[in-house]
């Protein structure tokens, strides 16, 4: 007998089939990957104006105790314990060979952590924190939490009518705040390179507070297609294409994410194995990548030199609608990771031009404090 | 000028004397959303029915297009390669992909009219 796959459900799914929903599978979840506007339109607005994302089906989780950071700090290259209260920073889970298990972001929410995992690795990061913490913290994860996004230039007035609090926070700060009267928790962050929030409310309030969101004439529904399009061009990496288990921070070009207090003291997982690639340095290294002409270059393309050895892949890549022009990322022979050098990317056969290039391809819009 | 002719593929095929042209259809590029980039085979180059005579991309992802019957290429839509938005705008006009040289025009005799395409497309999910 055949096995069925039995999807997820986000709070938001109703509404995503009513707003005209194309659904599709994605971590388990049924998802809408694009609505009636399409991506390309769905890319364009959300840069324009503002995008509403349901990202329910990433892990929300809540870390407790005397030292969550601390305790946290096992198990991620970053500096918790720094994090001011509000503070919020984008980290990595690493195995013991110095691999990438996850991309994360913790933030101080006062007396615990919130920790929002990627939906693919959410079974297993919550086992690893509840397994690798036990004794020194509680893990707690959130399931009955809705998490949306709102992204673009017209998010902060989008959100401000549901939360005013909203306003007073940077780029890269939360805070609890109510959101259209629901308890709710607000970071100023994203995945698309603009200025945005991540709004953290009850499941039941989920769609009251989507709704309110989508009569804000700014607001359009976005859907995972142009989610992807979105990030990729702000350089973000996608956890299973740019960055895995088999890549390291330091060939991963996210050797910023290893704080300097962190990378004297170690105590964290694969600490040897990244210390010597900082010392040593790696054979290759992610970078983006811009095709000379017009054809994508998509995930898996070999990536060649001049006389068509091959010295990478691609791991993102496709058509960059507010850059008007193909994008992507990679890895690289280290003697090709800098931003001008010439390769060929080998699409269908033909060696279409590329030039590496530094990411992100667009201009972020997040509200940095001077 | 014969009618179009569909494959169940969504390619569309149009004869005009001894010169087909051809293309995806309606629902196809609906199907597809925004196309971002078309790439078209070289002129001379000779195709049987079902081979891939181009790839056309959207924004997500790359589709193979096949030839609807086979002969030789005498001529690609190059006003596509400045604005591939020309499939999703005019699909059987001057969203065309190639003209061909046909090496057995009653290959056509098999493929669906219009009529019977409409119900084909129905019937599909």
């Amino acid at each position: 007998m055949a096995e069925t796959q039995t999807l997820e459900r986000t709070p938001l799914h109703a509404l995503h089939l009513r707003l005209g929903g194309k659904m599709v599978a994605f971590a388990g979840y049924d998802m809408p990957v694009q609505y009636p506007a399409g991506v390309l339109k769905e890319h364009l607005h959300t840069r324009a104006a503002a995008g509403l994302f349901d990202v329910s089906h990433m892990g929300q989780v809540r870390v407790s105790g005397d030292d969550p950071a601390g305790a946290l700090e096992r198990l991620v290259v970053g500096d918790l314990k720094s994090l001011a209260p509000g503070a919020m920073r984008y980290t990595l889970f690493t195995n013991a060979a110095g691999g990438i298990l996850d991309d994360l972001m913790v933030t101080h929410a006062g007396d615990h952590l919130f920790v929002v995992v990627n939906a693919a690795c959410k079974a297993q990061d919550i086992a690893r924190m509840t397994e690798g913490l036990k004794g020194r913290a509680t893990v707690e994860p959130l399931p009955e939490r809705a998490l949306v996004a709102v992204q673009g230039p017209k998010a902060a007035a989008a959100v401000a009518r549901l939360a005013p609090d909203s306003a007073g926070l940077y780029f890269l700060q939360g805070a609890a705040m109510a959101v259209d009267g629901a308890e709710g928790f607000v970071t100023r962050s994203g995945y698309t390179g603009e200025d945005g929030f991540e709004i953290s409310v009850p499941a039941e309030r989920a769609e009251a507070v989507a709704r309110t969101l989508l009569d804000d004439p700014a607001v359009e529904p976005i859907g995972l297609g142009a989610r992807d399009s979105l990030r990729l061009e702000a350089g973000l990496c996608l956890y299973g294409h740019d960055i895995d288990a088999t890549t390291s921070p330091v060939e991963a070009a996210l050797l910023w994410t290893l704080a300097k207090r962190r990378r004297a003291e170690g105590g964290f997982p694969g600490a040897a194995a990244i210390l010597a690639q900082i010392e040593n340095g790696v054979a290759r290294k992610r970078v983006g990548l811009l095709p000379d002409g017009k054809a994508p270059a998509r995930e898996g393309t070999e990536i060649a030199d001049a006389a068509g050895r091959v010295i990478g892949i691609v791991t993102s890549g496709g058509f960059g609608p507010s850059v008007g022009r193909p994008v992507a990322m990679g890895y690289v022979e280290t003697a090709f990771a800098r931003p001008g050098a010439a390769v060929d990317l080998m699409v269908r056969g033909t060696a279409r031009p590329a030039t590496v290039a530094r990411m992100p391809f667009i201009e972020p819009g997040y509200r940095r404090r001077d | 000028m014969s009618g179009i002719k569909y494959t169940e593929d969504h390619e569309w095929i149009r004869l005009d004397g001894d010169t087909a042209t051809c293309g995806i259809s309606d629902y196809a590029q609906e199907q597809l959303g925004d196309i971002v980039y078309v790439e078209l085979p070289e002129v001379g180059a000779s195709l049987s029915a079902r081979d891939q005579i181009a790839v056309v991309e959207s924004v997500k992802a790359a589709s193979e297009v096949y030839a609807p019957a086979g002969g030789t290429v005498s001529a690609v839509n190059e006003a596509l390669a400045d604005e591939p938005t020309l499939v999703n705008e005019s699909p059987t006009g001057d969203g065309w992909f190639a003209k061909l040289t046909l090496d057995d025009p009653t290959e056509l005799d098999a493929l669906m009219d219009e009529a019977a395409y409409k119900d084909f497309v129905n019937g599909l999910d």
